[in-house]
């Protein structure tokens, strides 16, 4: 038996940086963390920004030397460059960080299992925080959620067929104005349900009047994720349901709405998760009940965001505190169908591979 | 010799071929066509009915509707009503704080759209456009709250810093030491809410620059930052102006946060750090709850006038994107 010698290529890296040439900009950055540290000290400087503040700067302009020195002009612009993008995006992460830790260390203490058992009834918002709970809210916000899928996801995603199967004569300016309502501010959607339901028709304030002004906010959202998802439909499929002799109705009812399922059911999430927190148009158009009301067609609601408003104008030590858990009673729903929608989306994507 | 055989039944007649869609699909199509059309019905009534809302008060205050600076009105000792009603002092502030979020957001989310697009290992890509997806999905009331506790303590010692070193140009300028819930402060709250689209409209044209432009680049000699500054910066920058004024859009027309953070004082300001100001729709939610039946329709007069606003800002800004993302390609 002969023995063969195999040889197995080893993974190379050529460009990647060695040990030796990494050591001095790590040596620089040590070096500005202790001259940080130091200023922070024994100057007027303080606070923990100040440290994220007088690092960047002075790290950046440390490397621009050290680059200039070892490399020349060119690469110190570009190591200054970088630096600055690197800093752009810690900026955004720092805002999502602080909000999502100030939402739990603030609203933890206030929740307890009668929050979730109890309504407002007989509870003012000043009473110590045990009194009284968010049932009432959490039931409206429920009813909102519901009756607002009852009437933006059909229309949300018929209107994304229209874009994308039927593509008739007005699909650009109906695209258009889809893109145009997506920006109307929330408080105009409120308003524009006031004015064309409660003071024209014997409507009044309810959880249903609520749930149309939010849908007007929700549609758009629902159809331009809709329609993404049905414009990634392979033509394919579409010509193969019509040379089976199928007509188009049959073509997108058995076949292109099935293949998109998954990524509609997203998109509806995504379009919930975008009116969960609404506050601006429920001014006008809920009522803002304090009771539980079990009728979500008439009689005055309440609703998460209406009770983290209210807390929060009254401002009172106790006020403050319920808000704070009302909103992070809403910042763990709005995570869980972000989550769901990544999962659900996740899974489309995968199906199509 | 064969014979052919007499068919021993009737041909049928040709099947007649047509383009007309059977009855099914002229369902499928009309309802399909008439829910698309719905966009554009509620857009013109949304106009029509705020519009027929505020007429009264248009007829009433005139141009001085846009331009007064007063919103005051009382009834006199005849019983006459006596009203003076004009947005012009919000819709400064509208501006002002809407122009303080646009400085801040538009570079920090350029550049992080640049980072995503060209500097991040993939995991990290992963994880950030995660959170700036969240980002965009909080609630606008968390926002404000957030603003008034957390962000407020530490802008207010930013702002007196600012006033300190640079309160000789005017907009820096304070008449009174009064730092605490300034339209600054609003705008840089605003900002936060605004950078997830501009970052996600930005990085989406980043990403459609073509790619031999950008290996051409490489090719000779460029690196990195050259090949951004030369190639991506010139072909991105429709985009990048387009997905601001998206942003602008959402800044004109945020109620909940901005009323939460800033001082409402019916009182035109131009300085951005005095804690004062406000914009129309944080405006309407104050004089809401207590308005008169006139003052309704003012205010909801204002509603149109906010609505109209940020449509023209909104189509301007997609024809921008539109133009820009179809370049590419």
């Amino acid at each position: 038996m002969t023995t063969t010698n195999l040889v197995t290529a080893t993974p190379s890296r050529p460009w990647q940086k060695t040990p030796k040439e990494i050591l001095p900009s790590i040596l620089i950055y040590v070096g500005v963390a202790i001259l940080v540290a130091l200023i922070v000290e024994f100057t007027g400087f303080k606070g923990k920004l100040a440290y994220i503040g007088l690092f960047i700067p002075i790290g950046t302009i440390a490397q621009f030397f050290w680059a200039r020195y070892k490399f020349g002009m060119k690469a110190a612009k570009d190591v200054v460059a970088s630096s600055i993008m690197a800093t752009g995006a810690i900026a955004v992460f720092i805002p999502v960080l602080s909000i999502l830790l100030t939402t739990f260390i603030k609203g933890l203490p206030g929740i307890s299992l009668e929050l979730f058992t109890t309504d407002m009834g007989e509870a003012s918002f000043t009473d110590p925080v045990g009194n009284g709970g968010l049932l009432h809210a959490i039931v409206g916000t429920l009813y909102l959620i519901l009756l607002s899928i009852a009437i933006s996801v059909p229309m949300g995603i018929l209107t994304a067929l229209y874009l994308t199967e039927i593509k008739g004569p007005g699909s650009r300016f109906i695209q258009f104005m889809v893109q145009a309502m997506s920006g109307v501010p929330s408080v105009v959607a409120g308003l524009f349900i006031f004015s064309a339901v409660i003071l024209t028709t014997p409507l009044d304030t309810s959880g249903f009047v609520a749930s149309l002004a939010l849908s007007i906010l929700m549609v758009p959202t629902v159809t331009r994720a809709s329609q993404e998802v049905l414009l990634l439909i392979p033509n394919d499929l579409r010509e193969a349901g019509l040379a089976m002799g199928a007509t188009q109705w049959r073509t997108v009812a058995m076949i292109v709405v099935p293949a998109a399922k998954s990524g509609l059911v997203t998109a509806s999430i995504l379009g919930v998760a975008r009116i969960a927190g609404e506050t601006a148009p429920l001014i006008f158009t809920l009522g803002g009940a304090d009771k539980l009301n079990p009728n979500p067609v008439s009689g005055i609601q309440g609703a998460l965001p209406f009770y983290i408003w209210s807390g929060f104008r009254l401002g009172t030590e106790e006020s403050v505190q319920r808000s704070w858990s009302a909103i992070l009673v809403l910042l763990v729903i709005v995570l869980a169908l972000f989550t769901l929608a990544r999962v659900v989306g996740s899974k489309q994507k995968g199906a199509r591979k | 010799m064969t014979l052919i055989d007499k068919p021993s039944a009737a041909i049928p007649a040709p099947r007649e071929i047509t383009t007309k869609p059977r009855f099914s699909d002229r369902v499928f199509r009309t309802v399909v066509t008439s829910v698309g059309a719905l966009s554009v019905t509620i857009l013109t009534l949304i106009g029509l009915f705020l519009a027929s809302q505020g007429f009264a008060t248009f007829k009433e205050e005139g141009l001085s509707f846009i331009t007064g600076f007063e919103w005051q009105q009382y009834t006199d000792e005849s019983g006459q009503r006596v009203s003076n009603l004009g947005i012009g002092a919000m819709l400064i502030g509208t501006i002002l704080v809407a122009l303080v979020a646009l400085v801040v957001a538009v570079p920090i989310s350029v550049f992080c759209a640049l980072y995503l697009t060209f500097y991040a290992p993939i995991k990290v890509k992963n994880a950030l456009v995660t959170v700036i997806d969240l980002m965009a999905s909080f609630p606008s009331i968390l926002f404000g709250m957030w603003g008034y506790f957390v962000l407020m303590p530490s802008a207010e010692y930013w702002a007196k810093l600012i006033n300190k070193y640079l309160g000789w140009i005017p907009v820096f300028d304070v008449k009174a030491p009064l730092f605490e819930r300034s339209p600054f402060i609003a705008g840089l709250v605003l900002a936060t809410m605004i950078i997830p689209i501009v970052t996600s409209v930005s990085r989406e044209v980043f990403s459609q620059t073509p790619l031999d432009r950008i290996q051409a680049a490489y090719a000779l000699g460029a690196n990195k930052w050259s090949v951004i500054k030369t190639v991506v910066l010139p072909f991105g920058a429709n985009g990048v102006v387009g997905g601001s004024m998206l942003g602008l859009g959402r800044a004109l027309g945020e109620t909940v946060a901005v009323f939460t953070v800033l001082n409402i004082v019916y009182a035109p300001n131009f300085e951005i750090l005095f804690g004062a100001g406000g914009n129309v729709a944080s405006h309407i939610i104050a004089y809401w709850s207590d308005a008169t039946e006139y003052e309704t329709g003012a205010l909801l007069g204002a509603g149109f006038v906010l609505f109209i606003m940020t449509l023209l800002v909104n189509f301007t800004a997609d024809f921008v994107v539109n133009r820009a993302v179809t370049k590419g390609k």
